[in-house]
């Protein structure tokens, strides 16, 4: 039995457990013990790393293990973690345990079905971070995307159908595009023994000819993109998100989205470099709409839950955009803004959650004053705004100003400008934050009902601080999370920079 | 006939014997009980028999290579078996109906002479076999598509399936003769070796295999051979449909498979071309009709028409990979479709409901129930952590490895299409709600243990890469 298994197996033994406790008491224990141990294991994950990493162990992926799975097609079962995967691997544990205590008493119906599929659905998120071998990857990014629909239409609101349906065929056409990748990269590729292989490690050690790199490449980027809300397959994410329950969004724009940029970095550019030179510019375009018409995007909704989606989109998409920057200082930025944003828009959805629960409206217009009657919540939503429009101080200054930095190195007018136009979206952010806090927090109480509104409970309140304690401390200490990052970067911007 | 040739016929005597000993019974049963238990029996005895399939046997040809008993047609014989076993199962419950009465034992006899029929047609080593074999699978299917003798929509499916079975075995026929006027003989290796000995391939030969595969087709339910499958597969009676739609299917494409790999396989570029076109129009057709369509069972036939095209991109590849992954899928697609076809007749036998629309908030009511269609129809879908993504995944592997990428990608992309309808009854089920949803349903045990024996095999077939590496190295390839 080896280290890494165990963020696959506590999950599913966890699955089994809530299966057959008695009452939603229960369910929520079992589900927050199993959760518990979920996070304090990634944090003994993330200290012995980068123990290991000070002691000098130089290996590419450590806690490597690989076992055959199918012999006959070379298909392993093979892990191993990075300083990415770690860092991605504490964001999801954190955001899980957040969202099961955001959960603890808003779902109204088949509570013990709702925490089997949140949970079924993390499995696959963790499965996909330790994952170094294509096959199991695909195996549990798709065992990640499908409990979606599920946990949408049933327990979701507004027009979960639609949305539900949307995002799943959306995402699930996404992940064909991939099968269909991946399948390529397959039959190119050849490890040690001259077998084909799905193993990224071995793949990468050859470098694949120039014309398949060209042929898979933008099916790969693709599919990992519409999962990284890239324009214009971005329209699964505001519906799909605005109609999902608390946690379930909390979990999909926290970490799932971060699949997308994860997959694009450790699929797509590492296996394929050359292509990804030669396409960037393309994607580079696409990347910059998506971040300036998601930011705009926001101006004009009303629904708390819509608004958090389009900043979603718009703060995904500075993800991508930093990505195909392709330096370390951009990349490490990118690596940053997805567990930036991740925590960032999980305390929004949890927030979110938690005031709708409690106004049972989510329209802007017909709130105000909240400051008055919930004062934890609303400072809360203030530092959450305040963080996510870059405030120095919080994680989201921290990865925003690396990814300019790294954008900035590249001399040329064309990456110049687009740094520019993506930059002056940080200004529309700040614009329709402090739009929504003041319209939301300050001023008049519209509603007389509004008065008698009670304070976050104490499951809130540590669903809460949980994920304002990350922001702040990733905000105030980067430098241990970006050395771990940039390190594991190297080899990938080796491979992107050895092209030229 | 001494104790060797037993042994190597040992699927096909052995079933035999139980067709034989069956008969008998039910000629000296009377009364109502005694055919229960005949039922019952019947059941034991083809499990025992499914049993026996599994021991190790030896391989060898009979009758001057007019039957071939080899591994691979041993294990495609059984991997029927289960799948007969578990529509026996099923319909235990639906033959004790009042008006199945006094013809409970017919349902097994025919089910096993058809299958005594698929049993030939797969280990057959020369076209007459095929072709008496083939006609031994089918004109018991038709019978018993007529089962309901009482209802008009099953004489009209058993009348639709004896003519279009009549017609596609006419075209194979036609084919099978310019066959043999070109190559002289109706053996299988005989053909292939004089076929490889010709500079050129005769156009006569071509319009034969054209024929063939035409004739089979029909038989496979391939588009534009197919219209005759939805109606035939909502008349018939529910266990009746799960069969056509598994083992009948299943039958048809392992003889294909093996028929194109050895007979035809110097014209590997000629076949290609034309079971990749039927396959993408299979596909698409099957996909888009399903989308619309509001019977269970229709909704299951058009489906299975899609898979069937699934099924193709195996077949296309010509590889010792490509025919592992026809078996490996139509293994996972016996139990992905009989757990749906199981849930559905539990439902229409006890309420009589075949809508989709009366399957909303049966989660509610019948939460077991829903949990088994919906890894069904996942497993359909080829989502994991159920079988249906393993076989999936390696059918494209296996089209990829000879480079057939568009081909693939067509393929790819009409998964996606599925899904959607695949999530129309889950939908359903799960979130739709109902003022009059179907009350709590009791099964009897050996329906229930058909539905497990499902979910296990579901669940453990994929995950399991023992019995992929199993049936990888029994195939052949060009």
């Amino acid at each position: 039995m080896d280290f890494l298994s165990l963020f696959v197996i506590i999950p599913t033994i966890t699955v089994f457990a809530i299966a057959v406790s008695k009452n939603y008491q229960q369910t929520r224990l079992i589900a927050a013990v199993g959760m518990g141990i979920q996070l304090i294991l990634s944090i003994v994950l993330l200290f012995s790393y980068m123990a290991l990493r000070k002691a000098g162990n130089t290996e590419e992926m450590l806690y490597a293990h690989s076992y055959m799975w199918f012999p006959a097609l070379n298909i392993k079962y093979s892990i191993g973690v990075d300083g990415i995967a770690v860092a991605m691997i504490v964001l999801t544990s954190v955001i899980v345990f957040a969202g099961v205590f955001a959960s603890w008493i808003s779902v109204e119906k088949w509570q013990k079905e709702f925490f089997i599929f949140l949970i079924l659905l993390a499995t696959g998120v963790f499965g996909f971070f330790i994952s170094l071998d294509m096959f199991t990857m695909f195996l549990f990014y798709e065992l990640a995307v499908l409990p979606m629909y599920i946990l949408i239409g049933i327990w979701g609101s507004g027009r979960k159908e639609y949305g539900a349906m949307k995002l799943t065929l959306m995402l699930m056409g996404g992940s064909a595009l991939l099968l269909f990748g991946i399948i390529g990269i397959y039959y190119n590729s050849f490890d040690t023994f001259g077998n084909h292989t799905f193993d990224i490690i071995e793949i990468s050690h050859n470098n694949l000819p120039l014309n398949v790199q060209l042929f898979f490449y933008p099916f790969i980027f693709v599919g990992f993109g519409v999962l990284g809300a890239l324009f214009p397959l971005h329209t699964w994410s505001p519906d799909g998100h605005a109609s999902a329950p608390t946690a379930v969004s909390m979990l999909h724009a926290g970490v799932l989205m971060k699949l997308g940029g994860y997959g694009i970095l450790r699929v797509a550019m590492f296996l394929l470099p050359e292509a990804a030179q030669t396409t960037a510019w393309i994607f580079i375009i696409l990347a910059t709409i998506g971040v300036v018409y998601g930011a705009f995007g926001v101006i004009w909704q009303k629904d708390l839950k819509y608004i958090n989606a389009y900043s979603s989109v718009s703060h995904v998409g500075l993800i991508t955009f930093g990505l195909l920057m392709m330096n370390t200082t951009a990349m490490d930025g990118a690596v940053i803004q997805m567990i930036s944003h991740g925590l960032m828009t999980a305390l929004f959805f949890a927030l979110i959650g938690m005031i709708y629960g409690r106004t049972h409206t989510r329209d802007i217009t017909q709130m105000g004053g909240l400051m008055k009657v919930i004062p934890f919540l609303a400072v809360c939503y203030v530092i959450g705004g305040l963080a996510s429009l870059g405030l120095p101080g919080f994680s989201g200054f921290v990865a925003e100003m690396t990814i300019f930095f790294g954008a900035f190195q590249h001399a040329d007018a064309f990456r110049t400008v687009a740094t520019i136009l993506v930059a002056s979206s940080i200004v529309v952010a700040a614009v329709y934050i402090l739009r929504v806090i003041g319209i939301l927090l300050f001023g008049p109480i519209k509603n007389a009902h509004f008065e008698e509104l009670k304070d976050a409970t104490w499951y809130e309140r540590v669903s809460t601080v949980t994920l304002i304690l990350a922001i702040t401390i990733i905000g105030v200490a980067p430098f241990w999370l970006s050395d771990m990052i940039q390190v594991s970067l190297s080899p990938i911007v080796a491979r992107l920079t050895s092209v030229f | 006939m001494n104790l060797q040739t037993f042994l190597l016929m040992r699927h096909e005597i052995i079933l035999m014997i139980i067709i034989l000993v069956m008969l008998a019974a039910e000629i000296f049963s009377d009364d109502k009980k005694n055919t229960y238990n005949l039922s019952i029996i019947s059941i034991i005895l083809f499990a025992i028999h499914t049993i026996i399939g599994y021991l190790p046997g030896e391989q060898g040809t009979l009758f001057g290579k007019m039957y071939i008993n080899s591994e691979l047609t041993v294990q495609m014989k059984n991997i029927l078996n289960i799948g007969v076993l578990i529509v026996l199962l099923q319909a235990s419950q639906w033959l004790r109906k009042p008006e199945n009465e006094g013809k409970t034992t017919e349902f097994s006899l025919l089910i096993y002479s058809t299958l005594l029929g698929m049993y030939f047609m797969i280990s057959s080593g020369n076209f007459l076999m095929l072709f008496i074999g083939l006609e031994t699978a089918t004109i018991p299917v038709a019978t018993l598509a007529a089962y309901d003798k009482y209802r008009n929509q099953s004489s009209e499916a058993g009348i639709k399936l004896l003519l279009s079975s009549a017609l596609s075995s006419g075209i194979l026929l036609f084919g099978l003769s310019m066959i043999y006027a070109v190559a002289g003989t109706f053996y299988f290796e005989q053909i292939s070796s004089n076929l490889a000995t010709m500079s050129h391939t005769p156009a006569l030969l071509a319009l034969g295999m054209i024929f063939f595969i035409a004739g089979m087709a029909f038989k496979i339910s391939l588009v534009p051979f197919h219209l005759w499958t939805a109606d035939v597969y909502e008349g018939a009676p529910v266990p009746v449909t799960s069969y056509l739609s598994v083992v009948s299917k299943g039958a048809s494409v392992f003889i294909f498979t093996i028929v194109l790999y050895t007979v035809f396989k110097s014209m590997l570029v000629l076949w290609t071309d034309a079971v990749i076109g039927i396959a993408v129009a299979t596909m698409i057709i099957g996909n888009l009709f399903a989308l619309r369509q509001k019977n269970m069972k229709r909704f299951l036939a058009f489906s299975s028409i899609a898979q069937a095209g699934f099924i193709l991109l195996g077949t296309v590849a010509g590889s010792q990979f490509g025919m592992s992954t026809v078996l490996y899928f139509v293994l996972i697609y016996i139990f992905s479709n009989l757990a749906a076809f199981g849930v559905v007749s539990i439902i229409s036998y006890s309420t009589g409901k075949e809508s989709m629309n009366d399957y909303k908030g049966l989660y509610n009511t019948n939460p077991k129930l829903s949990l088994i269609m919906m890894l069904a129809l996942f497993s359909l879908a080829g989502i994991p952590p159920v079988a249906g993504f393993f076989g999936k995944f390696f059918l494209f592997m296996a089209s990829a490895e000879q480079g057939y990428y568009y081909f693939v990608l067509i393929a790819v992309l009409n998964t996606i299409i599925s899904l959607y309808y695949y999530l129309l009854p889950v939908k359903a089920m799960f979130i739709d709600t109902n003022e009059t949803p179907i009350e709590p349903l009791k099964s009897e045990l050996l329906p229930k243990i058909a539905l497990v024996l499902c979910v296990v095999g579901l669940l453990v077939i994929g995950f399991a890469s023992p019995v992929f590496e199993y049936l990888k190295e029994i195939s052949f390839g060009i």
